[in-house]
């Protein structure tokens, strides 16, 4: 039964993810890409073995697939957006020089070096 | 409406205002994705910015962690174990597993306001640094919505018991599984992207 395997399938998930986590000797990085990976691969597994996203008996007419794309879409801008902004930004500003940008970036460089 | 019944299929795809409301309830959904899309976007920029609190690194236990996270896992997979039971025309299975779902759901909210409280004493409050506060809203308001889910299923419980399962209940049962496995989808990105990345940098 669809329910079992996708129960199975996000236990497995959890302790993989924790074990990589908490026991392996894999560099950060990766083990941050690998869990993140698995959060959504659980995520699908909710979606559509619990969540009966696709079903004939509703003719698949009971999910706004448009809406739902959406709120995914702002999601990953959202988060991604914010921490493109907010942190990678940080250190680069001595060498953004293009143009009518360029006198921006001084003042900006000027005011960090201040600090 | 009521003409255009259909007499095969789950109760609640029969009439055209149960499909309609489930339509309505996956948009409700798509707006939740985007309102903890701001608070895990807040998280993550506030990252690091402990202050003079302790770090996470210093409070985040995996044993309470992994243990929430299983609960609220098998809590997933009993709800829908109730929707199965409940298309099959069973009241009594449909009640039983939805029980079980809220024992669960209630343990995980003991944990984690025990979690919360014992980092109050370690002196990590709303109020001690940019990151708790990020930290305590995001968890906080996961565990209102498991709270506010709560609630419902016990309203929808005493329903049950008075009205049966008709078109327009098991709808509403419906409903309660899809915002059910909702929180479990986004506590395993509270369970991934706060506590094992808390704990691995």
């Amino acid at each position: 039964m669809n329910h079992v395997i996708g129960f199975i399938l996000s236990l497995v998930m959890t302790l993989v993810a924790a074990w990589a986590a908490i026991q392996s000797d894999l560099p950060v990085t990766w083990v941050i890409i690998g869990i993140m990976i698995l959060a959504l691969l659980q995520a699908g597994v909710q979606l559509f073995m619990f969540m009966h996203v696709t079903e004939a008996s509703s003719g698949n007419g009971h999910v706004p697939w448009n809406m739902m794309f959406h709120g995914f879409a702002l999601a990953g801008i959202v988060v991604a957006g914010s921490l493109f902004v907010m942190s990678f930004g940080h250190d680069h500003g001595d060498h953004g020089d293009m143009g009518d940008m360029q006198q921006q970036e001084e003042q900006h460089s000027e005011d960090h070096n201040g600090h | 409406m009521a003409a255009e019944e259909l007499k095969t299929g789950p109760l609640e795809y029969r009439t055209q205002e149960g499909q309609m409301g489930i339509m309505g309830f996956w948009i409700f959904l798509g707006a939740e994705v985007v309102l903890f899309a701001t608070l895990f976007a807040t998280y993550a920029v506030l990252f690091g910015r402990t202050a003079d609190a302790p770090l996470p690194s210093e409070l985040f236990e995996p044993g309470i962690v992994l243990i929430m996270t299983f609960l609220l896992l098998t809590s997933s997979f009993t709800c829908g174990l109730a929707i199965h039971e409940m298309r099959r025309g069973s009241v009594k299975g449909l009640i039983f597993w939805m029980a079980i779902t809220l024992a669960l759901g209630l343990g995980f909210l003991g944990f984690e306001i025990y979690e919360f409280v014992h980092y109050a004493h370690e002196g990590a409050t709303l109020q001690s640094s940019a990151f708790w506060s990020a930290f305590f809203v995001l968890a906080g308001t996961h565990g209102l919505h498991v709270t506010l889910g709560i609630g419902w299923a016990i309203l929808l419980l005493i329903q049950i018991k008075q009205r049966g399962l008709t078109n327009v209940t098991s709808r509403k049962f419906f409903i309660i599984s899809l915002y059910w496995h909702f929180l479990d989808v986004i506590w395993i990105f509270i369970f991934t992207s706060v506590y094992l990345i808390g704990m691995v940098i």
